[in-house]
């Protein structure tokens, strides 16, 4: 880091602006810069790199410095780096951000991507040696900024902010042949929704004459599209091959923690546990759903309830209603009255499930509720 | 001889019928394999589209919108399964399935707090620093459709409309118009009198105490009865942007009356 000199970012006559990436992040060798993430210019004669809040404050090193370089592939949690390695700084170097660094390379990490374009650029420019053809005399100064109303940018990147402008007309343009292509894919697609439901509409006329293993198939392709499936009008594709897979799955996955948290979870807990350890192609809630359904007809014991207040959870074949209502009324009837948050407390449940328990117990009429502004508390019923 | 009528006519008929559902039994079962072979091209225009314009659903919060409203206009859900072409080739399902866990896991740590109603705004807020600098753009609109999937997992999640916004619903309370106006009322300064819903809604006395019990005993008001003049009822979804630090469980205990 100690090769980089501050500079005013004018370009020099003859140089030319080559590409520019943002959420690059300096490193001097292997440590990170003291410096924030910045954007990162390639010019025909240097390497520059601009912090995003200071924009004056730029660092540049002439691409002559520059021994080799080479890519370093991204990991869990690092980004990419172009590792370059340069020549000492020569004695006459003016000054930059280090004085002295034990390093003679330094990294660009590039925390938004970018760097496949960014380091055939390099190479390109490195090969062609632009530098040399053309020789650097005096810097031509900015043209005034103010073209963007009120907004003062001193720098005086012309050819960068030039580059901004193409990208952002080139960005338009994408933009609406992006809606363009869009619009004739869906015409495509709803060609798709009204065979679907013209094949719906005969299956329901004739039930049963289309076979179990046409439904399914039928099923699996409404999945795909995302088309509801217009026969029973229920959660998309329900019962396909799919939703079985998956339900086995669950049956797998969710054991241990079914156990640990006293064999019940809602729903969304389900959902948030299985997709983080999933990392990737999430399963949509209603995929949950579905699998949750099919639990029964697989024989695995797991189950799938919805109390009365709509809340659904999961719960362990193995905790049978008398059970829970019974360990629910014990706990109540030691303490002498229990709240959903002190059962929750106790028994290491979510507060939603321990009031469901409560509320179960008392719709079976073992315990009865004090309703007041201080909280709903639960007495043994003693009528 | 009469026509029409006589077992004649009836087996007729029942051949007739036979015939019929036959063919049109072979209609269906022909129409599935068309179906088939259409779903095969649609797939490989889906690539197509997602080979070049996958960043930009990615990257637009504005298509996203344009996307999903084309969608529903034809009859389609991208969101339905993990499964369909639409999410495993353009990745509109893993953007809106992980948001969905970032909106329950933001609700869940808040609901001890606000009783389990957040608006919008906060909840957006919260979202964006939980996802980190580098992450992809996510907007109001992706924040709602995300919570509208996470209904059909029971557990309450709604959305109440409220001074030009939302609040954010994430527990199976039952709040209705009732509540839902008293809400609204409150949104201005962030607590509400009886006096004031006297006033603004003419209702009873009777009528505006049983609804602000209600909010109470569902945790989602706080009250203050040693303000200057009547008690107040405190709604904690609503004065985020005025208080100054969070509340632990145990604090929110000893505080509610």
């Amino acid at each position: 880091m100690d090769r980089f000199t501050w500079t005013n970012s004018h370009l020099e006559l003859n140089e030319t602006y080559v590409i520019e990436q943002g959420g690059v992040r300096l490193y001097d060798g292997d440590e990170k810069a003291k410096l924030n993430v910045g954007t990162a210019f390639l010019t025909t004669h240097r390497l520059i790199w601009s912090d995003i809040k200071y924009e004056d404050s730029c660092l540049s090193i002439p691409l002559s410095q520059i021994i080799f370089f080479e890519e370093e592939a991204a990991r869990i949690g690092k980004s990419a780096k172009i590792v370059i390695h340069l020549h000492p700084a020569p004695a006459n170097k003016e000054p930059g951000p280090y004085k002295k660094s034990k390093f003679s390379y330094i990294k660009l990490s590039f925390k938004e991507h970018g760097q496949i374009e960014f380091y055939r650029r390099l190479t390109e420019e490195m090969t062609l040696k632009r530098w040399e053809n053309t020789p650097v005399s005096q810097s031509i100064p900015p043209p005034v900024a103010g073209s963007r109303g009120g907004h003062t940018r001193a720098v005086g990147i012309v050819g960068i902010e030039r580059k901004i402008e193409e990208k952002r007309k080139e960005m338009d343009k994408n933009i609406s042949e992006a809606f363009e292509d869009l619009s004739k894919l869906m015409v495509k697609a709803k060609e798709m929704v009204e065979l679907s439901r013209s094949i719906a509409n005969k299956i329901k006329d004739k039930q049963g004459d289309i076979t179990e293993d046409e439904t399914i198939r039928f099923k699996s392709y409404l999945l795909s599209m995302g088309i509801a499936n217009p026969v029973t009008r229920e959660t998309h594709g329900s019962g396909t091959h799919y939703h079985l897979q998956l339900a086995k799955q669950l049956g797998d996955m969710l054991q241990a923690p079914l156990e640990e948290r006293g064999g019940m979870m809602a729903l969304t807990e389900v959902y948030c546990l299985v997709n983080r350890a999933r990392g990737m192609e999430l399963l949509s809630p209603e995929d949950l759903v579905n699998a949750c359904k099919v639990f029964e007809s697989l024989k695995l014991p797991l189950r799938l309830r919805v109390f009365d207040s709509g809340v659904m959870v999961v719960q362990l074949q193995s905790h049978s209603e008398e059970e829970m209502i019974a360990s629910a009324l014990d706990n109540v009837s030691d303490k002498g009255s229990l709240t959903a948050e002190e059962f929750a407390k106790l028994l290491g449940l979510s507060v939603l499930l321990s009031k469901e328990r409560l509320l179960l117990a008392e719709k079976m009429g073992h315990l009865c509720r004090d309703d007041s502004v201080e909280g709903l508390r639960f007495y043994p019923n003693l009528f | 001889m009469r026509k029409g009528v006589g077992t004649g006519a009836i087996a007729k008929k029942k051949l007739a019928e036979a015939k019929y559902k036959e063919r049109g039994n072979v209609l269906a079962e022909d129409q599935i394999i068309q179906m088939s072979k259409q779903l095969e091209t649609f797939k490989s225009h889906l690539e197509e589209f997602a080979s070049k314009h996958k960043q930009e659903i990615r990257k637009n919060p504005q298509f996203r919108v344009q996307f999903q409203e084309m969608c529903a206009t034809i009859g389609v859900d991208p969101l339905a399964s993990g499964k369909g072409f639409w999410s495993e080739m353009l990745g509109v399902g893993d953007f809106y399935y992980e948001l969905g866990v970032q909106i329950i896991e933001v609700c869940l740590a808040l609901k001890h707090r606000n009783g389990g109603l957040i608006t919008l705004d906060e909840l957006h807020q919260r979202v964006l620093k939980g996802r980190g600098k580098y992450a992809q753009e996510v907007s109001q609109d992706d924040l709602v459709r995300a919570i509208k999937k996470l209904k059909v997992m029971g557990n309450g999640f709604g959305m109440i409309p409220v001074g030009g916004s939302y609040l954010v619903q994430s527990v199976p309370a039952e709040l209705n118009m009732d509540h839902t106006v008293v809400l609204q009322l409150a949104e201005k300064k962030g607590y509400v009198t009886v006096s004031e819903i006297k006033e603004s809604l003419k209702w009873q006395k009777e009528r505006a105490c049983h609804v602000l019990d209600h909010l109470l005993k569902e945790g989602l008001a706080w009250l203050d009865s040693q303000a200057a003049g009547e008690a107040q009822y405190w709604l904690p979804a609503l004065f985020s942007e005025l208080s100054s630090r969070d509340v632990t469980p145990e604090e929110a205990n000893q505080m509610t009356p």
